[in-house]
Formats: structure tokens, C-alpha cells, sequence
């Protein structure tokens, strides 16, 4: 399949960047990131700069193969990273238009690669859980429920790709922080640092990323399918350890 | 301090004023429809229940006393809720200072998409609606309270009623996403039947706009004359 592809490139954080078109000659089996891999080799070949994007696990669980594929997160297909998603989703003759994340708390690096610190931080200000290390406990001493086990995987799901922010037309974080708040609340190794841990991230999260009005973009755009009931979720924890902690 | 920032600081917390806030306005226009529907049981119906809401409370409250208490509460709701607005408009402005040149709607509705300027819509419609029917400073025909010749004076101006479909539609479309978001943020989830949040939403944002809509249109249609 022949395919022309409208892709963002920017020589650096200070560049002000600009769509380049190009021309590729891709197989229907190609995974996405496959296919751009055949255009660096072709334009490595001729001498020029290849496409910068991010990658690391391409099995869909490393969260890094960011991109935006005609204006939706990790393209067309639902639930599915990028690097999961298939050239045989696209037609012969298309044109995708391929960008950066777009959020000013995700500066653009280079061409589709942006900076992601932004999420770590608010991971990082949630700080740390009291459990006792050593050898490993033995298991099932701590009782969890059987539904509470699932929805903490469900959230515990979240690979951290930030295609919930590139979604949001409010460059909201919601998403994010509500899976990462909501796996640790949910089971009993959460408890003790419940309050504090929501009340930082929450903090964290509004420095730098915006405010959600529950457009629920995010909710379609997660290639792990992460459901907005946990943003509820997390603001139902931040209002009750803002009522117990004055 | 990390965590230190006070409630009405954070944009989570506003977010609660707004739903808080939202609940009161949500109360008063559901309110206000039903008591408008006096309209159809005629003048004397509609007058004696409009001299009611200002002798509500006697004689603890003086005349006008009950009435006053609301409409400063209703202020006080409105102004809370619009800063708040703002206040995490800018804030998402700034986080999403780029849009892409390939622009998608993932599954966001019309509602959702419309709350900012459907609220300043329905802002200045209040400004109009108190200025038409309450002070009756723009009315061509105002009768201190003789409620129900000014309404039906008021919407025999067709311009005048069109203005008023255009503003309960917005509300209506306000109210939808309104109500809907409102359990998102104050934390009520929807548990199995994820769709009962929506059908609550849609039920009062469809009962109070087709109950005001039909105002205007029984005046113009000569239904209520
Ligand atoms: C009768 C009048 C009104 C009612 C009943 C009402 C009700 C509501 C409710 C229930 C919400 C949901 C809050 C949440 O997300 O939890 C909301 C959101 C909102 N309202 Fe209103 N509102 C009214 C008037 C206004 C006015 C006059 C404005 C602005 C000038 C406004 C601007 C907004 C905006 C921008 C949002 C979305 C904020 C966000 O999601 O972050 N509203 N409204
Ligand atoms: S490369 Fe790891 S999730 Fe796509």
C-alpha cells in the first residue's frame, strides 16, 4: 500500500517546527511504528534527518509510542497503542497526518517526541506506600475482595502514555491521576497514606496540566481503555481527605 | 507544602463549588418552570401565586423577605459559579495551548463542547429576562404585578420570544451536560448501569426546557391569550 504521511518535525525545543509530507510504501501487516521505521531507513538511505518518535516495548505496555494519527491518540483503532495498531486499519492511498502530543505541560523534543516528566511528577508526589519489605509475604495474607482486586487491575492498567492529556481539549491529566490515585486506594496497602497521597497528586496534576469538564475524550483515546468512572472516583477521595484533613 | 493548597484554590475544588452551585441554579429553574406553570390556570392563578412569593414567610419575614433571601442566595450562586468557570477555563487554556491542524470529537457531546458560551448565553439572558419581566425596564406594556398580562405582552413580541427559545435551549444543552458532569465531580459513580447518570441528565434537561418553551409558544400561537 502506498500511503502519504504528514508529519510533524521540529529540530528541537526551541524550533518552531512544521509539517513535512512524505511518500511510503508500506505492507498491510506492518505495525504502525514498522511502517516508520521503513520511512527512516529511506531517508536515512538518502542522507536526511530521520523522524524522530518514541518506542521502547512496541507490545503495547511500555506507553511510549506516542502519536497523534489524524487528531486521535495511537490512531483508529480502540484500545490499542500505536505501536499495537496495524497498517491493514488504513487504506491504500491515504494520507495520515501524524503529530506530537500537544499539551503545554508536554514540551515537543524533537519532531513527534515530547517530554513526559509531567506525569512522573505526579506520580512521584504521591510519595510512597507503608508496606514491610524483606522476604516475600505469603500470599492472600492481606484479604482483598474479589471486586476490588478488579477494579484496582483495571486501573493498574494505565501505562502511563499521556494519550489521555494529547486527548483532552483541556490538556487534563484527570485520567491519569485518577488511575493511578484509584489503584492504590482501592486495596488495603493504599489506607494509610490515602489522604495525603490524593491530596498531593491532585496538587501536582493542577501545576501543570488543566482543568477537566468531563468531555470524557480520554475515556476513547486509552489504549488500555481506562473507564472516567475513576475520575469520579478521585474526586469523591480528594473531597472526602479535604473534609478529614481541614 | 505539597497538599497545602486550600480547597477553593484547587480546580478540583472549584469544580465542587460549580457543582454545588449547579445544584442551587438547577433547583431554582426547576422550580421556576413549575411555578410558571400557573400560566395555563390563568391570571388570577398565576397573580395570587406571584403576591404569594412575596408574602412567603409571614409574618416571621417581612413583605418581600422570603423573596429577598432567595434572590441573594441565587446571586451569590451565580457569581460563584461564573468566577469558578472562568477561573478553570483559564487554567485549561493555558495546559492546551496548541490545537492539532488533524482535529478529532472522540465521543464529547454538543453539550459538553458548548458549556462556556452557552453559560455566557444564558448569563446575559438573565440580565434580559430580569430587565424584561422583573423590573420591566425593556417591556413595552409593564403592569406592576399583574404577572401574567406582562408575560403574555411581553412574548406577543415575536422577536422577543424567539430570543427567549434560543436561551432554553441553551440551558437545556447546559443542563445536560450540567447535570450529567455534576455526578462525575462530585464523585457519584454510576456502578453497574453506567447509563442512569445520562438518563437523569436528560430527563431534567428535557422536562425543564420543553416546560419553559412552551411559554413563548402558547402566547405566540394564541394558546394563552
Ligand atoms: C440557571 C443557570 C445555570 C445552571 C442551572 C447551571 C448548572 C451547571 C451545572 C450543574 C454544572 C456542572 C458542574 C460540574 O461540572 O460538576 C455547570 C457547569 C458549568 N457552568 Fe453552569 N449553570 C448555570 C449558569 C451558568 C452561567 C451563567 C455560566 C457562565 C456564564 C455557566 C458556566 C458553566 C461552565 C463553563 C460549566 C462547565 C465547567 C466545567 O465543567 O469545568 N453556567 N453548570
Ligand atoms: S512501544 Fe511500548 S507501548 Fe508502544
Amino acid at each position: 500500500m502506498r500511503l502519504t504521511l504528514q508529519i510533524w518535525r521540529q529540530k528541537n525545543a526551541d524550533d518552531t517546527g512544521g509539517f513535512s509530507s512524505y511518500d511510503v510504501d508500506a505492507s498491510p501487516d506492518m505495525s504502525f511504528l514498522e511502517m516508520l521505521d521503513v520511512l527512516n531507513e529511506t531517508l536515512t538511505e538518502a542522507g536526511e534527518d530521520p523522524v524522530a518518535f518514541e518506542h521502547d516495548c512496541r507490545e503495547g505496555i511500555c506507553g511510549s509510542c506516542c502519536l497523534m494519527i489524524d487528531g486521535r491518540a495511537h490512531g483508529p483503532e480502540p484500545g490499542t497503542a500505536t505501536c499495537q495498531l496495524h497498517m491493514r486499519k488504513f487504506e491504500d492511498g491515504d494520507t495520515i497526518r501524524i503529530e506530537p502530543w500537544r499539551s503545554a505541560a508536554f514540551p515537543v523534543l524533537k519532531d513527534l517526541v515530547v517530554d513526559r516528566v509531567g506525569l512522573d511528577r505526579i506520580v512521584q508526589a504521591g510519595g510512597f506506600i507503608s508496606i514491610n519489605t524483606g522476604s516475600a509475604p505469603d500470599a492472600n495474607l492481606i484479604p482483598v475482595p474479589r471486586d476490588k482486586a478488579e477494579l484496582a487491575m483495571d486501573a493498574a492498567a494505565c501505562i502511563g502514555c499521556g494519550a489521555c492529556v494529547a486527548q483532552c481539549p483541556n490538556g487534563a491529566a484527570q485520567l491519569f491521576a485518577a488511575a493511578k490515585v484509584s489503584h492504590l486506594a482501592l486495596l488495603p496497602q493504599g489506607q494509610p497514606e490515602r489522604d495525603q497521597r490524593v491530596l498531593r497528586m491532585v496538587e501536582e496534576m493542577e501545576s501543570a496540566f488543566g482543568s477537566c469538564t468531563n468531555f470524557a475524550e480520554c475515556e476513547v483515546a486509552c489504549p488500555k481503555e481506562i473507564s472516567i468512572e475513576f475520575i469520579a472516583r478521585m474526586n469523591r477521595d480528594y473531597v472526602s481527605a479535604r473534609l478529614r484533613r481541614g | 507544602m505539597p497538599g497545602s493548597l486550600k480547597f477553593h484554590q484547587s480546580a478540583l475544588g472549584k469544580k465542587v463549588i460549580m457543582a454545588a452551585s449547579g445544584i442551587v441554579l438547577f433547583g431554582f429553574v426547576l422550580v421556576h418552570m413549575l411555578g410558571n406553570l400557573k400560566l395555563y390556570q390563568g391570571a388570577e392563578k398565576l397573580n395570587t401565586y406571584a403576591e404569594w412569593l412575596r408574602e412567603m414567610g409571614a409574618p416571621l419575614l417581612p413583605h418581600n423577605g422570603a423573596i429577598w433571601l432567595m434572590r441573594v442566595g441565587l446571586l451569590v450562586a451565580v457569581l460563584v459559579h461564573v468566577v469558578s468557570a472562568y477561573q478553570v477555563t483559564r487554567l485549561s487554556q493555558r495546559a492546551r495551548p496548541l490545537n492539532y491542524k488533524a482535529r478529532q470529537t472522540l465521543q464529547a457531546t454538543y453539550a459538553s463542547r458548548t458549556m462556556r458560551w452557552g453559560g455566557v448565553i444564558i448569563l446575559l439572558f438573565v440580565i434580559y429576562h430580569l430587565a424584561h419581566l422583573t423590573w420591566g425596564s425593556v417591556h413595552p406594556a409593564f403592569i406592576p404585578g399583574d404577572v401574567y398580562s406582562n408575560v403574555v405582552a411581553g412574548f406577543r413580541v415575536w422577536w422577543v420570544s424567539a430570543f427567549y427559545v434560543v436561551a432554553q435551549m441553551a440551558l437545556g444543552f447546559h443542563l445536560y451536560h450540567g447535570l450529567w458532569s455534576m455526578f462525575q465531580t462530585l464523585g457519584v459513580t454510576a456502578g453497574d448501569d453506567r447509563d442512569w447518570r445520562r438518563k437523569f441528565a436528560v430527563a431534567f434537561a428535557l422536562l425543564i426546557t420543553l416546560g419553559n418553551l412552551s411559554f413563548p409558544i402558547a402566547v405566540l400561537t394564541g394558546f394563552v391569550s
